[in-house]
């Protein structure tokens, strides 16, 4: 009981992790679904919402401000300065670019990265700043069943939460909604998407918004859970191999991935690692995400591409 | 063959020139289209047919001269405006959403006449529910019409060529539009399936009454279809009228068959 104890535990830590990456991952399939566009910014996004979300909320609670309103006026202020991002890149970068293919667009978002990057710890500070928007202590369940019980992680319980209603949010945002439609449209063909009456620039504004904002509920958790530092532009390439195994283009892949990245890495790292030196839980997604590849190269839910010959 | 309805003027183009640096793809084009009519501009290759659609739908902006449409001379517009102002049209090489499938590639033509908010949408509820089952419906009879019912589901990627540009003529039709531009609808397809695309080009004008622009290299079908034909060569006009007299036109003649110097 103690082995199939211990092996619940990593299983259930690890998936909630996952769905953290899942998180930032989402950023990434909101834009490449509906422009093409591999956005490489998505790390640096969250580190601007987290610093103008921590910012905002340390000065409005050193000047009395209640914190609850203080952290709706937080987020109101991340959410504001998303907007603002999501207009800025729209107007000057990808607007400007519309009908380059997509590894110029590709290009000029690692641009944007270190653009935003530095703008956000020029404007906010490079410090690390703490965040406190969740509980952080654990709870033990099953313990009648379990030695010890298993250890859960209420950020993490929350994480997936919140994962899941955006998830199932945006999911019927793009399948319902003739926005979402829109955004699907204008992902396939611009030229076309312009013949039927959609207004290219608007729809993209609005997707580097969504994802924005996605973005600023990703600098939450992650916030929460590290703290707001330079260190979460990193989440990028933890998000890389959950897209791989989940498919660019779907949002639900995006979970799924999310998911076999943290439970798979977790595993690797305790029942593997011992035996071939540790570590393994940095690189072993990477790994994953290459046999995914070489079985699906679009991915476990990711559109199939049919050329015809 | 029926005269159209009126001789009402849906969309006047002026002295319309256009030039992409040292090539003058137009030169002082001046044409009417009238309510209800099947107009066809054609021409050699490169005479700027696809030039001037591409003017009137808001892709390329004129050099000079003024385009009027239901009466309202335009400034420089975009795109989307003219598909707001009732201008559909379909392309040379089919542009359709690649990834997704005939029904909803035609759903897309219906973005424009949604007029419930993401939430209700969201929600699926009351109001919007009935809407989108109203603009479901109209996607379907467009769908009898062109006689697609079987790859409704198929994801247009897959579906041959002369199928594709029927989708892309379904998505067109969706908007329902005041003007119909068609750039080379039947290029690249057989007989058999020239044949539908016209019975399908002169139901269309029949039944919604729909005024079509249709650009063509195909002169048989040119002049069995269209109501008034306006011939095109390196940019300029050299010819208009009805089928008739633009085939015993001897510029026209010259304009295709070359002419000894």
């Amino acid at each position: 009981m103690i082995a199939l104890g211990q092996f619940l535990e990593v299983l259930i830590g690890g998936l909630m992790s996952g769905v953290l990456y899942s998180l930032v991952a989402l950023g990434f399939v909101l834009i490449f679904k509906a422009s093409g566009v591999f956005n490489f910014a998505q790390g640096a996004m969250v580190l601007l919402a987290g610093l103008a979300l921590v910012r905002a909320l340390d000065l409005l609670v050193a000047h009395g401000v209640p914190f609850w309103a203080a952290i709706v006026l937080g987020i109101g202020f991340g959410a504001a300065i998303m907007a603002a991002t999501a207009w800025l890149i729209e107007r000057f970068v990808i607007g400007p670019l519309v009908n380059q293919d997509g590894l110029t667009l590709f290009m000029s978002t690692i641009g944007v990265t270190f653009v935003l990057e530095g703008a956000a710890e020029m404007i906010f500070g490079s410090d690390v700043y703490p965040l406190r928007l969740f509980p952080t202590d654990a709870w033990f369940v099953f313990e009648d069943l379990f030695p010890g019980g298993i250890l859960v992680n209420k950020l993490d319980v929350w994480g997936a939460l919140i994962a899941g209603i955006l998830v199932a949010g945006l999911a019927i945002f793009f399948q319902r909604t003739k926005t979402g439609r829109a955004l699907r449209a204008v992902a396939d063909d611009h030229l076309a998407a312009h013949s039927v009456g959609i207004p290219i620039s608007w729809i993209w504004f609005v997707v580097w918004l969504v994802a924005g904002l996605v973005a600023l509920v990703a600098a939450t958790v992650w916030g929460t859970k590290l703290g707001v530092q330079f260190s979460i532009t990193f989440l990028a390439l933890k998000a890389l191999p959950v897209l791989i195994i989940g498919g660019l283009t779907s949002i639900p892949g995006a979970i799924v991935g999310g998911l076999v990245v943290g439970a798979g890495e977790k595993i690797a790292e305790v029942y593997l690692g011992p035996s071939i030196g540790g570590g393994i839980e940095y690189w072993f997604p990477y790994v994953l995400a290459l046999a995914v590849l070489l079985v699906r190269p679009q991915g476990l839910f990711g559109e199939r591409i049919i050329e015809r010959i | 063959m029926r005269a159209p309805d009126t001789s009402e003027i849906l969309l006047q183009v002026e002295g319309v020139s256009l030039a992409f640096g040292g090539v003058k793809a137009l030169r002082e084009v001046s044409f009417n289209i009238k309510k209800g009519e099947i107009r066809a501009i054609i021409g050699p290759n490169g005479a700027g047919k696809t030039s001037m659609l591409n003017v009137i739908n808001g892709f390329y902006h004129p050099n000079h001269g003024a385009i009027t449409f239901k009466g309202r001379t335009r400034a420089r517009m975009q795109p989307f405006e003219a598909a707001r102002g009732g201008i559909a049209r379909t392309f040379q090489n089919v542009a359709l959403f690649k990834g997704m499938s005939a029904l909803d590639n035609i759903m897309t033509g219906r973005v424009l006449k949604v007029r419930r908010g993401v939430l209700w949408q969201m929600l699926r509820y009351g109001p919007a529910l009935k809407e989108e089952i109203e603009h479901r419906h109209r996607v379907e009879e467009i769908i009898d019409f062109l006689e697609i019912e079987a790859i409704r589901k198929v994801p247009v990627a897959r579906l041959p060529y002369g199928l594709q540009k029927r989708v892309e003529l379904g998505r067109a039709l969706a908007m329902e539009p005041d003007l119909l531009l068609l750039d080379e609808p039947m290029a690249g397809m057989n007989l058999e399936e020239k044949e539908d695309m016209s019975r399908f080009i002169i139901d269309v004008n029949n039944h919604y009454g729909t005024t079509i622009a249709l650009i063509e290299h195909d002169m048989a079908v040119v002049m069995d279809l269209s109501d008034r034909v306006a011939v095109l060569d390196h940019g300029v006009k050299i010819a208009d009228g009805t089928p008739d007299e633009v085939k015993s036109n001897q510029t026209v003649i010259d304009a295709y068959l070359g002419v000894a110097h």
